[in-house]
């Protein structure tokens, strides 16, 4: 599904350049489980952003779905993001103005699928994830926990190969944290790829591999607490 | 085209920010709207000053009769000159003068006398080329014709205000006859002009008033110059005077003897206060316009910057630039249209207002009339509103979809 050859990216200042990522080859097939460690510089963010294509990398090979990711222009980075992609992030990054129902349909407007299907299509997943009551309630009227709920509901409406979440239980307490996991392992039980950027423990380990990133290099792999189907 | 979908977000987005929407909105409004009362009023001032001056010929010479200040040819300074009608034929004949009229007082105190009534209101006594000059409306019969003149006929043309004292609403006065000076004179034509106090008055035939005083003077000669300019206005009054001076033997530089009143000069003065006036209601409206750009583009980068945050979660989520910054840019000329237009809708609003309580209160105000909008000129600058608008959203929409998503998301 995913596969990385000697990644490299840098960020660069007026003054000086940081080498943030300084070339990852990893492989992750689909329907994997997989969690990104490391500590806050260790590059994790960046490469979840290379691998969600919100970011361009220098230098290597990224394939998605066996096609090329080097060279894209802004509209076929949108569409591949568009069709391929979910994207879950640590402060929901739900637009305020809209209601929940509203929130979840957002991607199939930019598929341009008809408005009354993408309603309807919207309450199924806010379903899903147990907020059918709160369709109409907007983001501030919610927990956070209900908020990254809908979030997750969003990433999933267009129907994605892969679904990509940068911290998602970072601002989220313990037991609303275990319950959107569980989410995300009824989700990945349906075959679609997860991977999660983390930087707590017993999160990583509901996920079926760890990989430990340090100074923008792979340092580790575990296997995590459940088995890959 | 019509993408309902978009509209419906560019609908919610709009309602969902009513304080951003109604600023913006109120910005292109107040321009548009001080834009249309501005010119209106403007116009106003033009129309009343236009009609003022546009009843009479505009380029008129009067020539009256004065006495002499240098002595000249063995004649002493100080003789009262005058003229007659070969002096008139005279100038008629001049390089640029259009038409030529004059007027003739007869001497001695007389009224118009209709059975037992009498006024004693004017009797000028006029060629038919008069009308040009005073450009009368007549509301039955004629004015003086080339016959009364070469006959001397005994008729007279009179004003409304005479034809009110003198006659009942229903009665016909044209074949009644006036008495002036004990002589009857056939009631041809009633005329009407602008002022009513320009209808206190008859007009006689010239030459039968001069045969009743038994002379060939007249005492105001008149000179319709047509379209001449203010220059060549002056170069006719110049020679006008040479004409009359060489006649009349009097000094080529005596100033006093012959006396002009070039209505050119007036006309000039009225131009030039009207230039002014134009120039004015541009500068303070291209003001007005100038400042409704800036305050729609101050906004728009405001919403834009507001929304990065928005425009990077739809980025992430498949928007791409195109849809960004067509949504940003459909969003402002649409708000800017409905508000452009609100402005002149209540702007023409108000000078029909204007316009219809001076009608109903029959308000005649000497310098403000019939106040009205060039609507072209009103859309052209909406039009201009709206397009800034649209660039000021654009400069913005093109910088904001550009940027990684990420980093818009972090804003």
């Amino acid at each position: 599904m995913i596969s990385l050859q000697n990644i490299r990216k840098s960020y660069h200042t007026d003054y000086n350049s940081l080498e943030v990522l300084k070339g990852i080859d990893l492989t992750i097939n689909q329907g994997e489980f997989v969690s990104i460690m490391g500590s806050s510089g260790s590059g994790k963010s960046t490469l979840l952003n290379i691998l969600g294509l919100l970011d361009e990398f220098d230098s290597g090979e990224y394939l998605l779905n066996d096609a090329a990711m080097d060279n894209l222009s802004q509209k076929q980075a949108a569409m591949y993001r568009n069709q391929l992609l979910g994207f879950v992030f640590q402060s929901f990054n739900l637009l305020n103005f809209k209601t929940a129902m509203e929130n979840v349909a957002l991607p199939l407007y930019y598929q341009k699928v008809d408005r009354k299907k993408r309603q309807a299509l919207a309450l199924d997943y806010l379903d899903r994830v147990g907020l059918k009551e709160w369709a109409h309630h907007l983001p501030t009227q919610l927990s956070g926990g209900q908020q990254q709920r809908v979030a997750i509901a969003r990433s999933l409406i267009t129907s994605p190969k892969v679904i990509l979440a940068d911290e998602p239980t970072g601002a989220l307490d313990s037991k609303t944290s275990h319950d959107v996991m569980e989410i995300f392992k009824e989700v990945n039980r349906e075959g679609i790829t997860m991977i999660i950027v983390t930087h707590e423990e017993d999160i990583a380990k509901m996920t079926n591999r760890i990989i430990y990133l340090k100074d923008g290099l792979i340092e580790k792999e575990e296997t995590g607490t459940i088995s890959q189907t | 085209m019509i993408d309902l979908d978009k509209w419906q977000e560019i609908f919610s987005s709009l309602s969902r920010h009513k304080l951003r929407t109604i600023l913006t909105a109120l910005s292109v409004w107040w321009g548009i709207f001080m834009l249309v009362i501005l010119l209106g009023f403007g116009k106003g001032l033009q129309n009343s000053a236009t009609r003022n001056f546009s009843n009479d010929a505009e380029n008129v010479l009067y020539i009256w009769a004065d006495q002499t200040s240098v002595p000249y040819k063995g004649l002493p300074a100080g003789r009262f000159i005058g003229y007659t009608s070969p002096d008139l034929e005279a100038i008629k004949g001049l390089e640029g003068t259009k038409r030529t009229s004059a007027r003739f007082n007869m001497s001695g105190n007389y009224f118009i006398a209709y059975k037992n009534k009498s006024l004693a209101y004017r009797v000028q006594c006029v060629p038919p080329e008069h009308y040009y000059i005073e450009n009368p409306i007549l509301t039955s019969g004629r004015f003086l014709n080339q016959t009364d003149m070469d006959l001397r006929r005994k008729v007279v043309v009179m004003g409304e205000a005479v034809r009110e004292e003198l006659f009942k609403e229903d009665e016909d006065p044209l074949g009644e006859y006036l008495e002036i000076k004990g002589i009857k004179f056939q009631i041809v034509g009633v005329f009407t002009e602008g002022k009513k106090r320009e209808t206190e008055r008859v007009y006689l035939p010239l030459s039968t008033a001069q045969r009743i005083d038994g002379t060939e003077d007249v005492h105001t000669m008149i000179v319709d110059m047509g379209k001449a300019n203010y220059e060549e206005a002056m170069v006719i009054e110049e020679s006008v005077r040479q004409e009359l001076s060489t006649r009349l033997k009097i000094a080529p530089n005596d100033r006093q003897a012959i006396g002009i009143h070039n209505d050119a000069e007036n006309f000039k003065e009225i131009s030039l206060v009207m230039t002014f006036l134009n120039i004015f209601i541009w500068f303070v409206g291209i003001g007005s316009i100038i400042a409704g750009v800036i305050g729609v583009s101050n906004i728009m980068l405001i919403i834009v910057k507001e929304r990065t945050k928005e425009i990077g979660v739809r980025k992430a989520l498949g928007a791409t630039p195109n849809s960004i910054i067509s949504m940003i840019v459909q969003e402002s000329v649409f708000l800017t249209s409905i508000a452009g237009y609100l402005g002149l809708a209540c702007g023409m609003g108000v000078i029909f207002a204007i316009q219809k309580v001076m009608e109903i209160n029959e308000a005649e105000l000497e310098f403000f009339h019939n106040p009205e909008v060039d609507i072209k000129l009103v859309l052209v600058a909406l039009l201009i509103l709206i397009i800034s608008g649209a660039v000021a959203g654009l400069i913005p929409a093109i910088q904001a979809a550009r940027i990684n998503p990420v980093t818009a998301m972090k804003s």
